[in-house]
């Protein structure tokens, strides 16, 4: 059974709507407490970092010892974000802290019709070498998926590239698209609204949270 | 590299798509989700479903072909159509929709785009601006385009996203229907002057308007109904025309 943490970030309907056409397990845990009852944590969520001081305490801690215990733990968007040391969107409300480093704000090139927010479908590259690249991914989130699938984002925040990071994608600079930390993962993108690459990266942690 | 977007339209009516199509290959004609499902696996990036009723009956109709529609397709699923309120709104995300489209309720309460936008994120909200040329400038029109709104398309768009819109969906009046291309001069002055992505929508004909509209009009997306209908005309071979052109687009 997956844990879909519910804080009022936005609408889970889809992710909901993705996990059924899975056949996934899930439930929505009332309180802190209840999160011991589930194999694997989801925090899904979109819009602004501030939504995210809704899991400040209990709600933190709780998921914070589950995922430095082993439980498998998922970021979607603004879920990822948080799982960071804070942002640069809300800079008093602390993230989770599983991962270092600080989400800042993307920069646009509108000349070149690179606006903010990042809103469409992009690229994920392996972010090892001097660049991005086509190079196979690593880690078990991204199993199956070739170099170069597109995705579908919306979001004016990011991560840098750090070595968390699996896969990177590119909007006027490279940030973390993708990140894998042991049984920490992230996705910045919406995997419940990207086709069949988002589809596979959604089984992808099923299958990590099955072999727990 | 962010790719140009395509959209395919589905004007709905008490659970079924409608307008001049062509749908020998569907087991049920006129299905929103059959039609859907074929445009994803065509390649389609987004879908917009639009009610075009509105009326009480109609909306109940509209919540279950969008929860149809979202159980089978797992793309950006965007709902306009007589959304006058946050209740409207909430229906609609409620049932599977990631983003609402506003247009006449948005011009009457602008306050409207803030409270959605607050509630849901800036990403759930398009604010959909019908225009036509006049002799200078673009007037907004409004009530499914029959009545002028007074308000110029370029002036209304900044207006919409500094309250909060995420996108804008533009309409040319004047090519709507025609098939003789996008009005690439209103969607790139539109486009120039907001930060957020602006969505090119009527005229759409063939292969080389779309082309023309993400170069000349400086479009981050574009959406068609009818032409995705006809067998001829599919996604998959739009979107090769693009990339052949160096348009950058998802395959």
């Amino acid at each position: 059974m997956i844990a879909l943490i519910d804080y009022g970030a936005g609408n889970l309907t889809s992710v909901r709507k993705a996990l059924t056409f899975l056949g996934a397990e899930f439930g929505t845990p009332q309180s802190p407490a209840e999160c011991a009852r589930y194999r694997a944590l989801i925090v899904p969520g979109v819009g602004h970092f501030a939504a995210t001081s809704a899991l400040v305490g209990t709600w933190r801690d709780t998921i914070g010892a589950a995922a430095r215990a082993g439980t498998p733990l998922f970021g979607i968007c603004l879920g990822m974000q948080w799982l960071f040391d804070g942002s640069d969107e809300a800079g008093d409300v602390p993230g989770l802290g599983v991962l270092p480093g600080r989400v800042t704000r993307l920069q646009g090139l509108p000349e070149q019709g690179l606006k903010i927010p990042h809103v469409g479908w992009n690229a994920l590259q392996n972010p090892d070498g001097p660049g991005p690249s086509l190079a196979p991914f690593t880690g078990r989130l991204l199993a199956g998926l070739p170099s170069g699938a597109h995705v579908y984002f919306t979001h004016s925040y990011a991560a840098a590239v750090t070595p968390a990071c699996v896969a990177a994608t590119t909007h006027v600079d490279p940030f973390s698209a993708v990140v894998e930390h042991g049984n920490v993962f992230g996705v910045q993108f919406h995997p419940e609204k990207s086709g069949e690459a988002g589809l596979q990266i959604i089984r992808n942690f099923l299958e990590v949270a099955r072999q727990c | 590299m962010l790719t140009k977007r395509i959209i395919a339209c589905m004007d709905v009516r008490d659970g079924q798509v409608v307008k001049g199509v062509q749908f020998q290959q569907l087991r049920h004609a006129g299905d929103p989700a059959e039609l859907a499902q074929r445009y994803n696996v065509e390649g389609i990036d987004e879908v917009v479903v639009l009610d075009i009723t509105a009326t009480l009956e109609s909306r109940q109709a509209l919540a279950r072909t969008i929860n149809a529609v979202a159980r089978r397709i797992f793309l950006p699923l965007t709902v306009g159509g007589g959304i006058r309120s946050e209740d409207d709104a909430a229906a609609a995300v409620n049932a599977g929709a990631d983003k609402v489209s506003l247009n006449t309720a948005a011009l009457k309460r602008p306050d409207l785009i803030t409270t959605l936008a607050r509630r849901y994120g800036s990403q759930a909200v398009i604010v959909a601006i019908d225009a036509k040329r006049r002799d200078s400038g673009f007037a907004v029109y409004v009530r499914s385009g029959t009545a002028d709104a007074a308000r110029d398309a370029v002036e209304w768009a900044r207006e919409a996203e500094s309250r909060g819109a995420g996108e804008i969906l533009l309409t040319s009046m004047d090519r709507d229907g025609t098939r003789s291309g996008f009005d690439c001069e209103m969607t790139a002055a539109v486009s120039e002057a907001v930060n957020i992505p602006v969505i090119a929508s009527g005229g759409a004909g063939g292969l080389e308007h779309f082309a023309d509209v993400f170069t000349r009009g400086h479009a981050d997306a574009a959406l068609a109904a009818s032409i995705f209908h006809y067998a001829d005309t599919s996604v998959a071979e739009l979107k090769h025309y693009l990339r052949d052109r160096h348009i950058p687009v998802r395959l």
